[in-house]
């Protein structure tokens, strides 16, 4: 024990540009290794999940232990097809704002699994209250056009939110898709108002929260462990913990000397850590939590162990802050390659399936974009009226605001 | 018709929708059981249930944040913050989220709720159960604010805003909870029941929205007003003998901007009365409104009777309060030209 004058700590990764991360921080489990405990588990009961970690998927692509899902080759096969899609979304999103067509993006690469497998844990009627970096809840779904969604990134004419919202702030109440702020952490206490709401209604839908590493550190996340408890709502609480908070690592967020998860066992939530880059495990961890919301044993708060390989946005540069190749020796590697490999090893996928799929789901991205372009890009100016401006302050425009669109117009 | 307190009026109010609406439900802190600090949900634990009225974790962002969430499930929630004085927590779920959840979703999604709070000083409250933070809300594109100042316009004007598809911000003089006051605070309180507007109807109705009332008729100048400032205005005129029009505003923001601009167009002179700070005040607005729609009627400068720009005070809470004589000082001032 030291007796010299005070330190403060300010954590530090341990990689930095030109120095390579040491991954041991994470705290990794082998796949397999841990327990599916009862879905009445009390949620005292979840500590030791909350420091482990819930794997599937082995290095080999095999799927082992207790998590191993009861889902079918088919769907996995939909889900790699779907995480595939969003991957060429991106990728040609990002081609768009390099181009200037859209005026900001923002990637999920490498973490497509999350939002894809847990989308197929719920059921229509759920609600998610997602963060920008959820497309895959959308894109995973077959009755949300990409056309649409573009026309919402080209802020054009066909444009659902009258190009009100920076690109990729998509609102699909009919897709369970709750309108994204922009502002982080404040969707997280609403989820569990949404889910409080279905119980006093009587109602089987639950709401499913979502939330980065980073964000953890509002208030709102802290409020909403300690309503999601008290009230026992029928909320899936996740925490996607992808390291990085644009430049912050997410020790600085107070993942250093805990986990995230174990916030929730701290508040009386049953709390898992689960690789989120095992499509199967996320599928699996899913299933486990929507069963309990619905059965009304309560929330459930899920730690996804990821990481976030591109850029924060369009207007950050993570080589300034990070190792430029971090993302390749990341020790839970890439969602995409690990459910091909088992697919592949169960016989239910192929190289050449493979390379069809990926120039399928390009030439449909290609398509789709095309389609939204004749409908403007921000580079052409054709863009909502001025009307929609002043419209949707409130339900009816009061008369200020119809001076003030008179006078806009003059 | 019975007689009401303003508190009974509002219970009523709140009685009426969770009896019409199953999907009223309210919420906040010590509103369930115990029926709030001042008592305005008393008894409807009892009456309806513990899942349609509960207490909350004293969390002002959670109450409005899950507000938000429920209005959004297709609720209408009514939560109490329980002083006004404590909403600050709540307010980037005010301003960033139900405030802009319509506007944002293209109407995709919508955010109809009712944040009720007391607010204004006269009980010794000091700098912590005193505060009038009005302006904090008009400044906000999205949301509506309502001040009532007596029982017919509390229980009218609740349900208004509960029935209302848009947030409202819903304001209790809580001076004025058990009789009106006139800000001779040396004086014996004078009960509601001496005064008209405790008539209230026991059923449903509401005051509109976007609608002032002129309280009191006048010739000489117009007083604009709201909340306890009105019964100060009237004790004002009275004890000046100048003949003020005194006009309650009622819904702050989006306002009823012809009542006030025939009044000023009509006496020529306006005096603008309100609890909260001076500086960047709701009065500042209104000076704004009158001097752009009346001013080749202005027969002198408009004056603004307001709270100094210090925290409110606990000792010094007279000298604070924007009483009558400071109202009718005022007046004078106006009426010299």
């Amino acid at each position: 024990m030291s007796m010299g004058p005070l330190r403060l700590n300010v954590p530090e990764p341990t990689g930095r540009p030109g120095r390579e991360t040491d991954f041991s921080y994470l705290r990794l489990a082998p796949a397999a290794e841990t327990r599916r405990p009862p879905l009445d588990v009390s949620p005292a009961h979840t500590g030791d999940l909350a420091y482990s970690l819930v794997r599937v998927l082995d290095d080999d692509g095999r799927a082992v232990g207790p998590w191993v899902p009861q889902i079918d080759p088919d769907s996995l096969r939909h889900g790699l097809r779907a995480m595939m899609k969003t991957r060429a979304f991106d990728a040609r999103m990002l081609i768009a704002q390099r181009q200037k067509k859209i005026s900001f993006y923002m990637q999920c690469l490498g973490e497509e699994a999350i939002a894809i497998a847990h989308a197929r844990a719920l059921e229509d009627g759920d609600m998610c209250f997602p963060t920008y970096r959820q497309q895959g809840l959308l894109l995973g779904r077959d009755d949300i056009s990409m056309v649409e969604m573009i026309c919402q990134l080209m802020s054009n004419e066909r444009d659902p939110l009258k190009g009100r919202q920076l690109p990729v702030m998509y609102s699909y109440k009919r897709a369970g898709f709750f309108s994204i702020s922009g502002n982080v952490a404040t969707q997280f206490i609403q989820a569990v108002g949404w889910g409080m709401a279905s119980a006093i209604k009587g109602d089987r839908r639950i709401a499913s929260a979502w939330i980065g590493d980073g964000s953890t550190a509002e208030s709102d996340f802290h409020t909403a462990l300690t309503f999601a408890h008290v009230y026992r709502a029928p909320v899936i609480l996740n925490v996607v913990n992808n390291q990085w908070a644009i430049s912050t690592f997410q020790a600085i967020a107070g993942g250093e000397a805990t986990t995230f998860a174990a916030h929730g066992v701290g508040c009386g939530i049953a709390s898992l850590r689960v690789d989120g880059n095992d499509y199967l495990a996320v599928y699996a961890a899913s299933r486990w939590a929507v069963e309990r919301a619905r059965s009304n044993l309560g929330p459930t708060l899920i730690e996804w162990v990821t990481y976030r390989a591109g850029a924060h946005s369009t207007s950050d540069d993570p080589s300034r802050y990070r190792p430029a190749d971090d993302w390749q020796h990341f020790p839970l590697g890439d969602p995409i390659a690990r459910l091909k490999k088992h697919l592949t090893r169960i016989g239910a996928w192929s190289e050449l399936e493979h390379e069809k799929t990926q120039k399928e789901v390009e030439a449909q991205v290609n398509e789709a974009f095309k389609q939204a372009e004749r409908y403007g890009t921000l580079l052409d100016g054709n863009i909502p009226p001025l009307a929609t401006m002043f419209e949707d302050v409130y339900k009816d425009m009061p008369p200020h605001l119809r001076e003030q669109f008179a006078k806009a117009g003059a | 018709m019975a007689t009401m307190t303003m508190v009974q009026a509002l219970r009523s109010a709140m009685d009426v929708m969770l009896g019409r609406d199953d999907n009223v439900v309210i919420y906040g802190q010590d509103v369930g059981y115990f029926g709030g600090v001042f008592r305005c949900t008393e008894g409807l634990q009892a009456k309806y249930g513990r899942t349609r009225v509960f207490d909350a974790p004293i969390s002002e962002g959670g109450i409005i944040g899950s507000a938000i969430g429920m209005a959004a499930y297709g609720l209408r929630p009514v939560v109490e913050v329980q002083f006004a004085d404590y909403f600050y927590p709540g307010y980037d779920q005010i301003v960033s989220e139900a405030a802009r959840l319509r506007y944002r979703s293209a109407g995709d999604f919508t955010a109809p709720l009712t944040i009720r709070m007391p607010c204004g000083g006269g009980i010794y409250g000091g700098q912590t159960h005193s505060q009038s933070p009005e302006a904090l809300f008009t400044h906000v594109c999205g949301v509506r604010t309502v001040m009532p100042s007596n029982p017919y316009d509390a229980k009218g004007l609740l349900i208004a805003s509960i029935e209302c598809d848009d947030p409202v911000i819903f304001f209790e003089p809580k001076r004025l909870y058990n009789g009106p006051f006139d800000g001779h605070h040396d004086r014996p309180v004078v009960p509601w029941s001496a005064n008209p507007s405790s008539e209230v109807p026991e059923g449903h109705y509401t005051v509109p929205l976007e609608s002032a009332a002129v309280f009191r008729s006048g010739a000489d100048l117009t007083v604009l007003a709201y909340g306890t400032m009105v019964y100060v205005s009237e004790a004002a005129a009275r004890e000046s003998g100048i003949d003020a029009e005194v006009i309650d505003i009622r819904s702050l923001w989006p306002l009823d901007l012809p009542t006030i601009v025939a009044s000023v167009k009509k006496t020529g002179r306006c005096v603008i009365v309100h609890e909260a700070t001076r500086t960047s005040g709701f009065g500042a607005e209104l000076a704004a409104l009158v001097q752009e729609h009346c001013f080749y009627q202005l027969e002198a400068p408009i004056e603004r009777v307001t709270g100094w720009d210090t925290p409110y005070p606990h000792a010094l809470e007279w000298a604070y309060f924007p009483g009558p004589e400071r109202v009718a000082a005022a007046f004078r001032r106006a009426m010299e030209p």
